[in-house]
Formats: structure tokens, C-alpha cells, sequence
């Protein structure tokens, strides 16, 4: 969700992130309730057109499916020794669809844009639960994974630059420390963008 | 106009700003002073993020006390370090959150982004992920944040200590042709050249006030003298 938005100009891309969140589950759940090999593998070729169709290239497509590949090698081993190659082959595919079907609405979708579903799908409790606050918070978050990623990674630099190899306790204090004192210069960041911080 | 009546602000029993009284109404402002002077204060006080402990700071007549939205509507604040600024993934998603909070009607909103990207000739950063550019183009993020909420007046504290040569002289390019009043905090002397007036401060307390070769001079010798 970082950085997989695959930038480009299909109706996959256009299309509204709300719809897009609710084919996903909507395949999510089809693909269980008709659990015949045949239904899993029409799906699993539907994505991959639809990959083709949103302009995507071959290697991003494998790259949504190549962490899991060596899980999916296990599982299909083991089904085939506890249920059957038919049964194992519908389990991989299904998984393999499902991922697939996560991956091309992560490329084909803005954060600000799957933020902004979010929102939409909370504006019904809009009475009770703080909105803009929630999606704020969301963005939040995976605006700053990458920059605390690198406050790690400079603590630890630091520490082994000062013979510390493998000392957690040396690692975490700073970057809980900085990330706090982050945290404070980020809520003023957003009261001088005239984010209204005061409770509703 | 930024006026600050008899200002004192007290932090942990510790004076930081001591009795500041002035009126600023020049374009290219200045301030200067040594590390704990009191000048990041200074200027945290005049978008309201600090509040007088004593005293009055107005801008344009607006209270920070008591007016500190709309202050903070008027005045722009530019951090030192930009990636605590930046708070959206994506950059063109960034410049959309002032104006999320301005209430800026969704079609607006897209156009001021197109028009302040096309401004700063940064376009192609639009859908660029902000935690992947380099220091001077999250700076310049930093500050298209800013602009495109068109305050009256713009703070920048120390905006140019993260950036290489190359980047602080574009970030001074861009900042000499902004038409707002420009409040700068900085150590980096040789910027304040063709300012209108620099403010320079030592504990807490305005040392010097003038014209940059008069007070640049005035700081030196007590820099010497320190």
C-alpha cells in the first residue's frame, strides 16, 4: 500500500475505490461458496485479464504472489497428502486468486482514494465515531511506517557505529524517544495546516 | 501587520522570551540569534502554535488567543524538518489536506494543486510517494503545503539546515518571488542580504533591530564576544 499504486489511465484505475473494496469481498466469498476447481480457476484467469486489461505489467503481478509462493507450495503438498491433488489445486488457486484480487485493487487504487472509502463506509456512524479523524489517523499511519523505518535504521547504524551489533534495548529507547518527540512536532505540523485537532 | 505588545512566554519556570514589544510590517523579515535566544518562539508566536505566557501578539488585528483559526488561516508555518510536516503518502494527496481543513470544494481543490504544482515547475512530483524524495523536494512539498492555503504571511523556521547548496539556493529563488510577507529564521547569514529587516535575539530579549548589514554586524561582535 506504500508504494505499489501502479500509476495509469484504465477503467480499473477510474473506477471507484468503494466499488473496487466491495468486489474484493465479493470474490472473497463467491470463491468460497462454489468451491469446485473449475469456479476458482475461471476467477483466478478473470484477475489476470483483469491485471492485462488495467495495464499492469507481468512482473508487478508476479511480484504480489512471489513472498507467498514457497506457503502455497507447503499447503498444496500437504492437501495432497491429507485430501487429494483435486482438493490441493482448489486451495492454491483459491488462495492464489484471492491475493491476486488484493493486489490489483492496492495497484489500481490511490490511498487517498481507499482512505476516502473507508471514510464512506463509516459515515453511518458518523454520530458516534470521529470521521475525518479515523481516516486522518489511517493516513497518518502509513505516511510515517517508511519514516520511522528510517529512524530505525539510523539508531541502529549509530549503536553499531558505537560497537552495539544486537542490543534491542539500545535500538528501541532512541527511536521511541524521537518518534514521541516526532509525534508532537507532527501535531503542530497539523494545527499550523489549520486541522481543526479540538474534540467534537 | 504583526504587532506583539509586552510579550514574555514562560516554558518549565524558564523565561524564554523576556518583555518583546514590536510592530512588523515590512515583506522580508529576518531573525537571527544563537542557539536558545528565543527566535524559534518568536516565531512559533506569531502563527499561534506558542501562546504568550504575558502580553498581546496580534496579526492583521487577530488575537492568537483568542483567534488562533483564524491566525492560523493567515499565517503559514514551515518547519525545520519537512518529513514531520508531510502528512499524506502521496504528494498531490498532501497539498489536498489545508485544503480538506479550509473546506475547499473537491473541484477547487484540484485545480489549486494543478496551479501550485505548475507554479513551483514541480508537476512531475504529483503522484510521486513522499517518503522517496530527497530533502530539498520534501522541502519544497513542505512548502507548496503551505502556499497553496494562500496565507497573507509566511514563517519558516530554519527551513534551509537540512538542504544541500543546490536546494537552498532554489528554495531562495522561489521564496525571493513569493508576494507574501516573509518571516525567516535562520543561521545561514548570507540569506538575509536583501531583507527589509532582521531581528536578532540573545536571551530572550531583542538585541539588535534594523537593516541586515547593521544587525549581521551587531550579532558577529557578540558572537565574538560569547
Amino acid at each position: 500500500m506504500l508504494s505499489l499504486y501502479h500509476k495509469s489511465d484504465s477503467f480499473l484505475h477510474r473506477l471507484s475505490a468503494g466499488y473496487k473494496l466491495l468486489s474484493l469481498v465479493g470474490v472473497g466469498s463467491l470463491v468460497f461458496v462454489f468451491d469446485t476447481l473449475f469456479f476458482s480457476g475461471s476467477i483466478l484467469a478473470l484477475i489476470l485479464a483483469l491485471y492485462r486489461f488495467a495495464r499492469i505489467p507481468l512482473e508487478k503481478c508476479w511480484r504480489q504472489i512471489q513472498p507467498v509462493i514457497w506457503l502455497l507450495g507447503i499447503i498444496f503438498l500437504a492437501q495432497v497428502f491429507i485430501t487429494g491433488w483435486e482438493v490441493a489445486c482448489l486451495i492454491v488457486v483459491r488462495f492464489a486468486a484471492l491475493i491476486l484480487a488484493a493486489g490489483l485493487v492496492t495497484l489500481t487504487t490511490l490511498t487517498s482514494d481507499m482512505i476516502a472509502a473507508i471514510e464512506a463506509c463509516l459515515h453511518p456512524v458518523r454520530r458516534w465515531v470521529a470521521v475525518e479523524k479515523v481516516s486522518l489517523a489511517l493516513s497518518l499511519a502509513i505516511r510515517f511506517i517508511p519514516v520511522i523505518a528510517d529512524i530505525t535504521h539510523e539508531v541502529r547504524e549509530a549503536q553499531r557505529v558505537r560497537g552495539l551489533e544486537r542490543n534491542l534495548f539500545a535500538v528501541a529507547v532512541p527511536v521511541i524517544i524521537r518518534t514521541l518527540k516526532m509525534g508532537t512536532q507532527i501535531a503542530e505540523a497539523l494545527d499550523a495546516r489549520s486541522f481543526d485537532s479540538t474534540p467534537e | 501587520m504583526i504587532r506583539l505588545q509586552s510579550v514574555s512566554v514562560e516554558l518549565d519556570d524558564r523565561r524564554i522570551l523576556d518583555d518583546i514589544s514590536i510592530d512588523i510590517s515590512e515583506k522580508r523579515i529576518g531573525v537571527i540569534g544563537l542557539n536558545g535566544s528565543g527566535k524559534s518562539t518568536f516565531a512559533r508566536l506569531i502563527n499561534g502554535l506558542q501562546l504568550p505566557t504575558e502580553g498581546i501578539v496580534t496579526v492583521d488585528q487577530l488575537e492568537t488567543i483568542k483567534q488562533g483559526k483564524e491566525v492560523r488561516r493567515k499565517v503559514g508555518f514551515v518547519f525545520q524538518n519537512p518529513d514531520n510536516q508531510i502528512v499524506y503518502p502521496v504528494v498531490s494527496e498532501d497539498l489536498s489536506f489545508g485544503l480538506k481543513n479550509l473546506k475547499i470544494a473537491r473541484q477547487d481543490m484540484a485545480s489549486r494543486i494543478e496551479n501550485t504544482l505548475a507554479d513551483f515547475k514541480l508537476t512531475h512530483l504529483s503522484d510521486r510517494f513522499t517518503h522517496q524524495l530527497s530533502g530539498g523536494e520534501k522541502q519544497m512539498v513542505a512548502l507548496m503545503g503551505v502556499m497553496i492555503m494562500e496565507p497573507d504571511y509566511i514563517v519558516l523556521d530554519e527551513p534551509t539546515t537540512l538542504l544541500d547548496l543546490k536546494n537552498k539556493s532554489r528554495l531562495v529563488s522561489v521564496l525571493s518571488g513569493l508576494p507574501q510577507t516573509i518571516l525567516l529564521v535562520t543561521h545561514d547569514l548570507d540569506l538575509l542580504d536583501d531583507f527589509d529587516r532582521v531581528l536578532c535575539f540573545h536571551e530572550g530579549r531583542l538585541y539588535a533591530d534594523g537593516s541586515p548589514d547593521r544587525v549581521i554586524t551587531a550579532y558577529r561582535d557578540l558572537c565574538s564576544a560569547c
